[in-house]
């Protein structure tokens, strides 16, 4: 057989068991697909980034390289550029949290920050708290480290008090302690809700009582579409919470610029776990993004971005309330990019997958990826971020009949 | 060793095999430029056909898999368009793409395959095929495989092991096809025997590949996942199962009226028994895909394989659009 091995990777016997589940996926097979011009894609969340001044982007980076270019095209400090740590400071104010530029560690986007965080506090079988959803990143990045999560129940007003109460009490008469509690409190990906104001200071409090750690991913909280941020958690409590910011959504996704700000403690492991995986942050990415917020209004681009959003979140919304099946019902996000629907029972959103991109020409998340536990099947993520607001509602209309198909089939076949 | 000029790779598309499509593309690109073949990947959408009689090729390689590569239509427009192609005319591919129409030709002739029952999506929304769900699996018990009578790759495929779970099936399937091939589950080992013709028109099976999923089943995951598949080649079973594996094979290819290659699915049993699953007009060419490793075997170079192929393409010219597929009187005995 010329030297090949049956299995055709001479390799297979010698991966790390973290490799388990890393193999070709139809939903993959299918997402090459969602890209083609001919399908509303309304999966990815990808930002507007058209909407940026392109031609003052390019005028920034040239002249990053023309003054700084010895700096930005060269290795430089594993906790990222001073400059750029002091802006994020400003940045973080808004959302009231009051940090000093040596607390802030520069990530190559907020999912290395998640990647960092995972990997200097997961061993394999702990347990992670996370929303019910929660971020498909955030799982990806806990099962990297073969950790488990354990889902806490959200509702219109974000993670429920009453539910992580429950879950601790349950856990603690188990003799198990989770390692951290995982929250996206704004605009949530991919639920679309907003945790309340109200409740903010009672998670926490619930937190401190049973010692465990929040981790506060926060890429979306400018991005109210009232203009009004919520005060964050990071912003009520220093030593309780490790918080993850971006600017992925609030300048440009392609940039790769995140952040992280920590305990004292945490932050010094932080910094040498970021080290060992990229040594440091990219330099010209951060001098851009420092150029950017330092000689341009970037908060009047945030305000256009806000506008646009909430545009396309009302073709959505309007479109879901014209075309959908009264079974249906979903979010109304406040901010963000996301909504989540939940189909007339009996569907399952990822079977239905193939015909609505085959037949329907459109596309979105099914709602199993957004939990580590085989929950939501019935539900999907639409994202109205990227699509002008007529492929919008053009999309969701497809996506109605698609549903009202896919029901009368189950229907047929007893379901429902 | 031809004076073939420029020739095209046609991929991608929006079939839900696009990936698969590219990564064959790439592949059998890869390989022809070695040889020093003037070959170019056009990734197919609605101007290709522009671009087909705007430059036209000398001859195209169809790396499309799944509906768009395999169903027959590509195959019309480029017989439309004058364009020659490797592979089977737009009869034949649509006599083999479709599972049930393909089995049936396959058991007129002969050949045995596991007891299967189509059920179309009419049937069950409109016709009250529902109430029969309970009678198809008394008849061909448990488990059973749900599989798209059109499609690859063994997407919308399921193997339900309770009846419980027969209706989800259905709705999987559905999203891929409007009717699904419900068959008997057979324990075996799987086999895939491509054929390929040589110069002067005869098919010839090339050795088969033994396919052994290592978590039992073949579906997506295992068949593009390097290390989640073993494949024997030679595969280990009697002479007496390849030599009918290998008729089986050819008697499909003559059968469906196919043409230059294809590749054949069939699984043994245990008392050495031969049932005919499926064939393929466009087979996989990606660096798990079973032409090529086959190929290998015996010593013949992919691009070589290619490049012949493009060649009596080339030579043979574009076909008469609309043209019934050419079976050997003797497939069909």
């Amino acid at each position: 057989m010329d030297g090949r091995t049956p299995r055709l990777d001479p390799y297979v016997e010698r991966y790390a068991a973290r490799t388990h589940g890393m193999t070709a996926s139809e939903i993959r097979a299918l997402f090459s697909v969602a890209d083609r011009p001919e399908v509303i894609s309304m999966g990815g969340g990808s930002p507007f980034v058209s909407a940026l001044p392109l031609d003052l982007v390019a005028e920034l980076a040239a002249k990053v390289i023309a003054d700084r270019g010895a700096q930005a095209l060269q290795y430089m400090s594993g906790q990222g550029d001073a400059r750029l740590r002091e802006l994020i400071c400003g940045v973080m104010a808004l959302e009231g949290i009051s940090a000093s530029p040596d607390d802030v560690i520069v990530t190559v986007g907020s999912q290395q920050a998640l990647d960092i965080v995972a990997r200097i506090f997961l061993d394999p079988g702990d347990v992670v708290l996370a929303e019910a959803p929660s971020y498909v990143g955030a799982l990806g990045a806990f099962a990297q480290y073969q950790a488990t999560v354990v889902h806490v129940a959200m509702d219109d007003d974000g993670l429920v008090p009453e539910a992580l109460r429950e879950t601790l009490r349950r856990m603690t008469e188990e003799g198990r302690r989770p390692k951290f509690l995982y929250v996206v409190p704004n605009f949530h990906n991919p639920a679309g809700v907003t945790l309340a104001d109200g409740r903010r200071d009672e998670i926490l409090e619930i937190c401190a009582a049973a010692d465990v750690l929040v981790v506060e991913d926060n890429p979306y909280g400018l991005l109210g579409f009232d203009g009004t941020a919520h005060r964050a958690l990071r912003g009520r409590s220093t030593d309780g919470v490790i918080y993850l910011g971006s600017f992925s959504k609030i300048f440009a996704s392609g940039i790769r610029v995140g952040w992280v700000v920590a305990p004292t403690g945490v932050k010094e492991k932080l910094i040498m776990a970021s080290e060992a995986t990229t040594l440091c942050p990219v330099a010209l990415s951060q001098f851009l993004v420092a150029e950017f917020l330092a000689h341009h209004p970037w908060q009047e681009q945030v305000r256009i971005f806000r506008d646009l959003y909430r545009v396309r979140r009302d073709a959505c919304l309007e479109a879901l309330a014209a075309h959908f099946p009264p079974e249906t019902s979903w979010t109304r996000p406040a901010g963000g990019f996301y909504v989540w629907v939940t189909l007339p029972p009996g569907i399952d959103a990822k079977a239905m997958l193939p015909r609505a991109i085959q037949q329907g020409r459109v596309a979105y998340v099914p709602g199993t990826g957004f939990y580590a536990d085989g929950q939501g099947a019935g539900n999907l993520r639409l994202s109205y971020s990227l699509p002008e607001p007529e492929r919008i509602r053009e999309g969701v209309r497809r996506l109605g009949a698609v549903v009202a198909e896919e029901r009368e089939l189950v229907e047929a076949l007893g379901g429902g | 060793m031809s004076d073939l000029g420029h020739v095209l790779v046609l991929a991608g598309g929006v079939s839900f095999e696009r990936e698969v499509s590219l990564a064959s593309a790439r592949r059998v690109i890869e390989a022809l430029r070695r040889l020093g073949v003037d070959v170019d990947l056009v990734d197919v959408d609605a101007t290709v056909l522009d671009r087909l009689t705007a430059d036209p090729p000398d001859a195209v390689f169809i790396a499309m898999h799944g509906s768009e590569g395999e169903d027959g239509a590509l195959r019309e427009l480029l017989d439309l368009a004058g364009v020659p192609y490797v592979g089977a005319t737009a009869a034949g591919a649509r006599l083999a793409f479709d599972k049930t129409v393909a089995k049936a030709v396959l058991q007129a002739a002969g050949v045995a395959a596991p007891r299967s029952i189509a059920f179309s999506q009419t049937a069950i929304r409109d016709l009250g095929g529902h109430q029969l769900l309970d009678r198809c699996v008394r008849r061909l018990g448990l488990p059973l495989v749900v599989k798209p009578a059109r499609g690859g790759s063994a997407l919308g495929v399921t193997i339900v092991r309770e009846a419980t779970a027969f209706a989800h099936a259905l709705v999987t399937c559905f999203a891929y096809d409007t009717v699904a091939l419900v068959e008997q589950y057979v324990v075996g080992t799987e086999l895939a025997i491509s054929v390929v013709e040589d110069d002067d028109g005869t098919p010839r099976a090339l050795p088969p590949v033994e396919i052994r999923p290592v978590d039992g089943m073949f579906d997506y995951a295992a068949r593009y996942t390097a290390g989640m598949t073993e494949y024997h080649v030679p595969a280990r079973i009697t002479e007496t199962a390849r030599s009918c594996a290998v008729d089986v094979a050819l008697l499909a290819h003559q059968a469906l009226g196919l043409r230059d290659l294809s590749r054949t699915d069939v699984i043994v049993t245990a008392d050495d028994e031969v049932l005919y699953l499926e064939t393929n007009v466009a087979p996989g060419m990606t660096p798990t895909s079973l032409l090529p490793m086959a190929a290998a075997e015996v010593g013949i170079d992919l691009g070589t394989l290619c490049r012949d192929l493009l060649v009596r393409a080339a030579t043979r010219g574009p076909s008469e659009p609309g043209a019934v597929p050419s079976r050997s009187p003797q497939a069909l005995r």
